[in-house]
């Protein structure tokens, strides 16, 4: 009888607290916008990291910067596994290669697919084997499916899907396909794992149970977050450290309690418009 | 094979470990697949954990509570309770907090195993209120790493305890299981109680095993049959068959995945026999019935013309008549074209017996399943008598009556009408109540509570809980579960309450089926909310008027239901207003919807009620609501 995991999901080699993530100074336009302008910050092995804003803030570009998405113009980002790499100009999946993976805003699975086979999706960027091994599916190939397979199940028993594994995911509520795709990152075997908006369009307690996933993944594997989140009270509860961007810029940085208390950001948010931070937050 | 000769359960695991050690004793599907244990490993598991407990110094007076869903570890942790002298209880998950303590506190339980985390937490918050707890033990460790508090420990750790244990005291695990007697209390089972605390019944090996041997000798299981245990092990029921049956002939248990797979899981496995509450019977028939309704015009027509076929064999073979040649071949056809793939969805295809316990099952849902060739019986037994006393035999069911006892059983009617029993099952008492064992243990005789008659044949008839009976106007003696059970045959009625005894005529108060009138209101375009604002539809109401005029229809004259109306939240067991097998708490409902009742009696076409909802951050709202009451025409 064995019960809880049997990998781990977390595939850093950094001690908790190390610096893995540095961001250097990053600029971005798009033509005469700037997206970002001389941000810089740093990712801590272990952390949840919550990036927040008004809308427009530069939230997602920063995001899509780390995963490879977007290129700047200017600055630097290092990323830290065992050895600095470079990845400013890395392309998308020598990036998620290294470790890190993401979550879309907007949904983006297989719709067609079950949910095992779009988890297993996420394990293929380890594959060893070469495609002629694959498709006799003999010897190491097999062996390497199977144990991809295994290790899916760990992430299937994190998230608790059982119940839906042969569902298609386009049959799935929409609450089901986050928990899907942010699993589908999981199988990558990430070192941080970059979320963006992974609570937007919930209800209370699918937030929740949301909410508990993601501590889960933190504190029982050890995995690096990164997250953009609209709701505070949610924000507020379970990050370590949260940096604020305003107009592309970086305008604060702290834990919950410091970040509440700053001026600058109780400004900047009503400043602009009132309803997009609640007050009852700030305290 | 013969079963193996022991007295008590772990001497009938040590048993099979020795004759049988590489079958397969448990399955539990774990990251996607069905895990195996064999009887050596099953019997390794219990000894180390058993020896880890006995390490803690648990002593044989006292007791271990277990809490989760069915896992292997349930019946490890009770099996090892029991190898050490001790006795287990088993507790519902979503039981009430204030009578947990109670239990834990009553029963002197002082070591508490439980699944995981949601549970560890709910026992964290009543710790302070524990008197004897020692240790709170966990088996999925998932979200537990931070957790700091001394008395933690993993399902692991103790059986690593165990084998530490071992090296200084070997062979005290073999000793101590053949030290055990018949005459030991194996567990300790919460009756599911009307009113009050719980009471603990005192089960010993020797009445749970009986009772097992009994039933299997008019109902023979063998060792290579299948079974999938996922009712709660806190209800005896389960315990039958998992334990006492299982140790007994040594079928192998199968665990669910989660309590969302259980229906996949069955199907995966098709079990030779399955005990469950009328509830999931009654799920099993709204699911098929709404399935059907979606499917297309020919599946319909070939559906319904084979039921037809079902329904009229099922009948001959309830009057005993051999029914025609032509009646045989359609029948054919009908399990070849239709049965079989609707046994297959329903995980039901090799089932060989099927039983129904706990509550009266409609004779509607008892034809419908007998249709299908689902061998369906009806079982009728207490906590107090290990669950089964009186069973349908093969080829000899009625369904108004809940069978004839089985071997070793003797019934007799008090002169009030109430059934009295006797047999080796009957528990040994109520742990430390000797009031209630006083009064419901007489000269050996155990008595019910429950009203009822034998028939011509000898098949006992139980009417209902004894004070549940009521006069009506007329004064003949009716059951109001009786008229409750035919409404809730109906897929969109999910819960009854009847009232009439007090009253000049009968009324009921109806919870609709969520799911099946929502999805039915949905299909003709009836827009809504809420729970109560789709109850109070006006064609919603006008659909369960029909439901409760064909209900009526079966009825004689004075017991058919004259107004009703559809309540405005569905009766809840955590508000008390049910049992955790779902039986209608009726003197909660009656006090707490006494405006309801009063009004169903009143001369009103509608009633105001104000309700009061927690929201879970404190805050509280009135919410206003105004019920229609349905009076029925024609029937008097």
């Amino acid at each position: 009888m064995l019960r809880g995991f049997t990998h781990t999901l977390n595939s850093s080699q950094l001690k908790p607290g190390e610096t893995q993530l540095e961001i250097r100074d990053m600029q971005l336009r798009f033509g005469g916008v700037t997206a970002l302008f001389n941000v810089s910050l740093e990712v801590k092995q272990s952390e949840i990291l919550a990036i927040i804003g008004p809308n427009g803030a530069g939230k997602t570009s920063l995001l899509n910067c780390i995963s490879g998405l977007y290129q700047p113009q200017d600055g630097k980002i290092i990323y830290h596994n065992g050895r600095a790499h470079d990845i400013t100009h890395s392309r998308p999946h020598e990036i998620a290669h290294l470790g890190i993976a993401r979550s879309f805003q907007n949904i983006e699975l297989f719709k067609h697919m079950s949910v095992l086979d779009n988890l297993l999706s996420g394990c293929h960027i380890h594959m060893k084997t070469n495609l002629f091994a694959s498709m006799l599916y003999w010897g190491p190939a097999q062996a390497e499916q199977i144990e991809q397979r295994r290790f899916v199940e760990d992430v299937i028993d994190l998230l608790e899907i059982e119940a839906i594994r042969g569902h298609t995911v386009g049959s799935l509520s929409y609450g089901l396909q986050k928990r899907v795709e942010m699993g589908r990152a999981l199988a990558m075997k990430p070192s941080i794992l970059l979320l963006d908006e992974p609570m937007a369009g919930m209800n209370a307690e699918e937030k929740e149970d949301m909410a508990r996933f993601v501590l889960d993944i933190n504190e029982e594997h050890g995995v690096t977050i990164v997250l953009i989140e609209h709701d505070m009270g949610v924000i507020m509860d379970i990050s370590d450290r949260i940096v604020v961007l305003n107009f592309g810029q970086k305008i604060a940085e702290g834990t919950p309690d410091e970040v509440r208390r700053n001026p600058i950001v109780i400004q900047a948010y009503l400043g602009e418009d009132q309803s997009t931070f609640p007050m009852k937050h700030l305290g | 094979m013969t079963a193996p000769v022991a007295e008590t359960f772990p001497q009938f695991l040590l048993a099979h470990a020795q004759h049988t050690p590489n079958k397969i004793a448990l399955r539990e599907r774990n990251y996607g697949i069905w895990q195996a244990l064999t009887w050596k490993q099953y019997l390794d598991h219990v000894k180390y954990f058993s020896l880890g407990l006995m390490s803690l110094n648990l002593t044989p007076d006292e007791t271990i509570a277990i809490i989760g869903d069915n896992r292997p570890e349930w019946i490890i942790a009770e099996l090892a309770a029991q190898a050490a002298g001790a006795k287990s209880i088993g507790m519902y998950q979503d039981g009430v907090v204030k009578e947990m303590i109670y239990i834990f506190n009553h029963a002197d339980v002082s070591f508490i195993v439980v699944e995981d985390q949601e549970q560890v937490d709910k026992v964290l918050e009543m710790w302070g209120e524990l008197k004897n707890v020692r240790k709170v033990i966990y088996y999925d460790p998932k979200g537990l790493r931070s957790y700091s508090e001394d008395f933690l420990m993993s399902f692991e750790d103790v059986q690593k305890a165990g084998r530490e244990f071992e090296k200084t005291h070997p062979q005290l695990f073999e000793e101590k299981v053949a030290q055990g007697k018949a005459s030991d209390i194996a567990i300790l089972c919460t009756t599911s109680g009307t009113t009050g605390n719980p009471k603990l019944a005192m089960l010993s090996h020797a009445s749970m095993l009986s009772m097992g041997k009994s039933l299997m000798s008019i109902d023979p299981m063998q060792p290579s049959d299948e079974f999938v245990s996922f009712l709660p092990l806190a209800w005896i029921g389960e315990q039958m068959m998992t334990l006492s049956c299982g140790l007994q002939i040594g079928f192998t248990v199968n665990f669910p995945e989660e309590p969302e797979t259980v229906q996949h899981n069955i199907r995966e496995i098709g079990p030779q026999a399955m005990f469950s509450p009328p509830r999931i019977w009654e799920n099993m028939i709204s699911r098929v019935q709404v399935k059907m309704e979606d499917s297309t015009w020919f599946k319909q027509k070939m559906y319904n013309w084979a039921m037809n076929v079902g329904y009229q064999m099922a009948d001959a073979r309830f009057k005993k008549v051999t029914p025609s040649p032509l009646l045989k071949l359609q029948s054919f056809f009908a399990e070849w074209l239709v049965f079989q793939e609707i046994k297959d969805h329903l995980g039901l295809r090799h089932l060989k017996r099927a039983y129904t316990g706990g509550a009266a099952l409609g004779p509607d849902v008892f034809r419908f399943f007998h249709a299908l060739g689902v061998n369906l019986k009806q079982i009728y037994g207490q906590t107090e008598i290990n669950g089964i006393a009186v069973v349908h035999r093969d080829g000899d069911i009625k369904f108004q009556t809940v069978g004839t006892p089985i071997p070793g059983t003797e019934i007799k009617i008090a002169e009030s009408g109430e059934i009295l029993m006797q047999s080796p099952a009957v528990m040994t008492g109520y742990y430390r109540n000797e009031e209630a064992t006083a009064s419901s243990l007489i000269e050996g005789w155990l008595h019910t509570g429950d009203a009822g008659y034998f028939d011509e044949d000898g098949h006992l008839i139980v009417i209902d809980r004894a004070k549940d009976v009521m006069t009506l106007h007329d004064g003949t003696k009716f059951s109001p579960q009786f008229i409750e059970n035919k409404l809730k045959f109906s897929p969109y009625v999910r819960e009854a309450v009847v009232f009439g005894g007090d009253y000049p005529f009968v009324a009921a108060m109806i919870n609709i089926d969520f799911p099946n009138v929502g999805k039915w209101a949905e299909n003709r375009q009836i827009a809504y909310t809420t729970y109560t604002d789709l109850a109070q539809k006006g064609p919603v109401y006008d659909l369960v008027r029909k439901q409760v005029e064909m209900a009526n229809t079966d009825l004689p004259p004075a017991a058919r239901i004259k107004r009703f109306l559809l309540l405005h939240k569905e009766l809840d067991a955590d508000d008390a207003e049910l049992t955790r097998t779902r039986k209608v708490r009726r003197n909660v409902i009656s006090q707490r919807y006494a405006d309801i009742i009063s009004a169903l009696y009143s001369q009103n076409s509608h009633l105001d009620v104000q309700t009061t909802i927690t929201y879970q951050d404190g805050r509280t709202a009135t919410l206003q609501t105004r019920l229609k009451i349905e009076s029925l025409n024609g029937t008097s």
